[in-house]
């Protein structure tokens, strides 16, 4: 009976959800997978159970396409992040049914995709000028020009929102990246599906390998090395209680790592979205010159 | 090369006479109780610490050990005056409080430059031109920003985050005090102040003027003691920021300490500073520099600059001349005006140092001291200079906080780069070119908070000060530092 309805029906392709490290697709080197599945029990995907090497290759090439990234111009961030929004509205409906197969209604991701779209246009919008709103020239009262500007911080590791698949992924990725930082983040481990999809989208959309860097995994086994690595120079992360906040302000301290608490943000809302989630990854470097008397 | 013709002629007859700056104008207490809720009380357990003239091993007054049940009283008091007086007081008000702590502090200049130096062993013209003046101006800058902090954040309103637990080294008593505390208390906070244990006067002069002013009590606490009383002031549940400037190893810990909690924190860690000569600097102003950057206050300065990096086709001409320089430093007591490098703050520091020296020969780097004599009683070093060192030695990777300089060269201007960057730490740095774009260049490539171009060690209330990596986390001073002392809301 099966092949009788073969003959008349399509085999769908089922995707290969891989990760993404330095602008690759590589299955996690572990070879560990673990299942993904809809609200009925079916199986969506065997998603990679990304490990502790992923996440140091990633961190690898994150740092290696750092300085180049850093050195683009404000404008070339911007457009690459306005054409990384005209390739998500492109795919818009695969990113809702993703959504919705991951236990959305389908109002509520058609709003999420829309709002992601917006917020990566939003913050290339900002590219250019977040630096005028955060630099100063300093009045000092001896004979010198001194100026303050924000500088990236280098490689920032993301532990992405639990409980929004898409928009919080895009809303911690994106001012990190606009201010000429490289990031590896880690996907929502209940849906993991749309990070997978969103790197396609960054495939295709100028930005430069290793830039963003995407892991699925499980936050439980994944977490501490997000926070522990000596190669990082920030983390960010957006869940969990108190415990998970210790454990990655402890390891943070190790490298004495800028810790950013996102927690409780309603990331579907356009009041989450601000020039200071840009500014957590800046740092402000002063420099000083004499004038000439 | 040195010829008779660029050598410094400062000898031949040359000699100084003393000039003692006198200590008949300043008032210091034989014993200093803690200030907590604006006046001056006994620690619980009644112990005490002398505090000694590092030049001279003199004691110099007996100070409060507070202990856990002191630093709660300091913050129960901080916790009252924000939730009284401090808080509801109107911002321009508050202002004007610390306007007056300014102006008090510069008609007394005179009186905390002595004590600072004899506490803390650095040459008065240090203490009395740029310490007192800088702290003092650190005050009158933040007291305006009292009542005008809604144009500092745009489009978000800052609130302030109540108490502040604030622990200061012992390399810029005074003017850490004024760090720490003058952005605090503009932003609406109050404080628990705990200054090093080397060096607690002048904070305890600093308390005088804040009563004199009138603060209301407990706006500003000070506590003295060593590390476990530190550890107090950050670990206090009561308190709601923590402000530590001082080692890296100590800044980790406290990290650590604070994880899990919601407290928020900065702290200004150590360095390892660059100081790059290019072959087209004006070479006897880069050789100032370099003095400048790592014999100023004995080189116990985390933004010193301790790795110095001289392009190749000027490196003996620059270490001839800088030996030359070194020769007409003067060695001795800090309360002599001519003196340009004071006592070391204490036997400990002094005994790290000089394990340093011999870290630094062991490893086969080459020492130069010059020969200018030490006194004999007190705490001393030479200024000292290694070359033949290389990236890998301790004593350039090490954070010595002493006047020792290591020395390498290079050729191009990307092993500079790459040789300035080679390390945890990220503080400061220096570059000396004449080339404007080669200055642009490598200020935007090197990893530090700071960057001195064409000059070195300027600090100023208005100008941010901070480091990248394991230098710190957060700024001090201008605008940006007051973000430290706010909280951010619609």
């Amino acid at each position: 009976m099966a092949a009788r309805k073969l003959k008349k029906q399509r085999l769908a392709v089922a995707k290969t959800y891989k990760i993404y490290i330095d602008g690759k697709f590589p299955r996690t080197e572990s070879g560990r997978y673990f299942t993904l599945e809809d609200g009925k029990g079916a199986i969506l995907a065997n998603v990679c159970r990304g490990s502790r090497k992923d996440f140091r290759n990633a961190v690898v090439a994150a740092r290696k396409a750092q300085p180049g990234w850093a050195k683009a111009s404000a404008y070339l961030r911007g457009q690459i992040l306005y054409r990384i929004a005209e390739m998500l509205e492109g795919r818009s409906a695969q990113f809702v049914d993703e959504l919705v197969s991951q236990g959305n209604t389908r109002r509520q991701a058609k709003r999420e995709v829309e709002a992601s779209i917006d917020r990566l246009i939003y913050f290339a919008g900002w590219a250019d000028k977040y630096q005028q709103v955060f630099s100063a020239v300093n009045p000092v009262a001896s004979s010198h020009f001194n100026f303050s500007v924000l500088e990236p911080m280098g490689v920032i590791s993301i532990i992405a929102p639990e409980d929004s698949g898409l928009i919080g992924l895009i809303s911690n990725i994106a001012p990190a990246i606009v201010g000429g930082n490289t990031c590896v983040v880690l996907a929502s481990e209940r849906q993991p599906l749309c990070a997978v999809s969103f790197a396609e989208v960054l495939h295709a959309s100028d930005v430069p390998p290793g830039v963003i860097n995407i892991l699925t995994g499980l936050r439980e086994e994944l977490t501490e090395h997000f926070a522990s690595h000596m190669d990082v120079n920030a983390v960010a992360y957006c869940d969990g209680g108190r415990k998970v906040a210790a454990t990655v302000q402890d390891l943070a301290a190790d490298n004495i790592k800028r810790v950013i608490s996102r927690r409780r943000k309603d990331w579907l809302s356009d009041k989450t979205a601000d020039p200071y989630l840009i500014r957590d990854t800046q740092e402000v470097k002063t420099t000083w010159h004499p004038i000439g008397t | 090369m040195a010829t008779p013709e660029n050598k410094l002629a400062f000898e031949g007859g040359w000699s100084y006479d003393p000039a003692p700056e006198s200590t008949d104008h300043i008032r210091v207490k034989k014993r200093y109780g803690l200030f907590i809720g604006g006046d001056f009380v006994a620690p619980e357990k009644g112990r005490y610490f002398d505090t000694i003239n590092p030049a001279s091993e003199e004691k110099l007054a007996r100070v409060a050990a507070a202990d856990a049940a002191d630093v709660d009283k300091a913050v129960k008091a901080a916790r009252k005056a924000y939730s009284g007086a401090w808080g509801r007081m109107k911002a321009k008000e508050r202002g004007k409080y610390i306007y007056r702590i300014a102006r008090i502090m510069q008609e007394r200049a005179r009186e905390f430059a002595a004590i600072e130096s004899l506490d803390g062993g650095k040459p008065i013209r240090e203490s009395r031109d740029v310490d007192v003046p800088l702290a003092a101006a650190h005050f009158f800058y933040y007291a305006g920003w009292a009542d005008k902090l809604e144009y500092a954040f745009p489009g978000r309103r800052a609130r302030p985050l109540g108490v502040a637990g604030q622990v200061i080294p012992w390399n810029f008593p005074l003017l850490m005090a004024a760090w720490k505390l003058a952005p605090a208390l503009a932003c609406g906070n109050t404080a628990v102040l705990k200054p090093a244990e080397t060096t607690p006067l002048t904070a305890m002069k600093l308390a005088e003027v804040i009563a004199d002013a009138d603060l209301p009590p407990g706006v500003v606490n000070i506590v003295t003691g060593a590390g476990e009383t530190g550890a107090a002031v950050v670990t206090h549940p009561g308190v709601d920021k923590v402000a530590f400037t001082g080692s890296t190893n100590v800044g980790r810990i406290i990290q650590k300490a604070l994880a899990g909690t919601n407290k928020k924190y900065t702290l200004e860690l150590g360095g390892k500073a660059a100081n790059i000569i290019f072959a087209d600097a004006a070479i006897d102003q880069a050789v100032e520099g370099i003095v400048n950057g790592i014999f100023f206050n004995q080189g116990h300065v985390c933004c010193a600059g301790s790795r110095l990096f001289v392009q190749e086709s000027v490196a003996d001409q620059v270490i001839q001349k800088l030996k030359d320089r070194m020769e007409t430093l003067i060695v001795g007591d800090p309360m002599d005006k001519n003196t340009d490098i004071g006592a070391i703050n204490s036997s400990m520091q002094l005994e790290k140092i000089q394990s340093y020296l011999e870290i630094g020969q062991q490893e086969g780097g080459t020492m130069y001291q010059s020969s200018c004599p030490v006194p004999e009683q007190g705490y001393w070093c030479r200024p000292t200079i290694f070359t033949g060192v290389s990236q890998s030695n301790r004593v350039v990777q090490e954070e010595i906080f002493g006047p020792v300089l290591a020395i390498q060269t290079f050729r191009t201007f990307s092993e500079a780069v790459s040789k300035a960057n080679n390390t945890p730490y990220g503080l400061s740095g220096g570059v000396w070119t004449d080339k404007g774009a080669k200055i642009f260049k490598i200020t935007q490539s090197m990893r530090a908070g700071v960057v001195w171009a064409n000059t070195f060690n300027k600090f100023d209330p208005t100008s941010p000060f901070g480091g990248y990596k394991e230098s710190g986390v957060g700024r001090e001073g201008g605008l940006h530092g007051l973000g430290a002392y706010v909280r951010l809301g619609t």
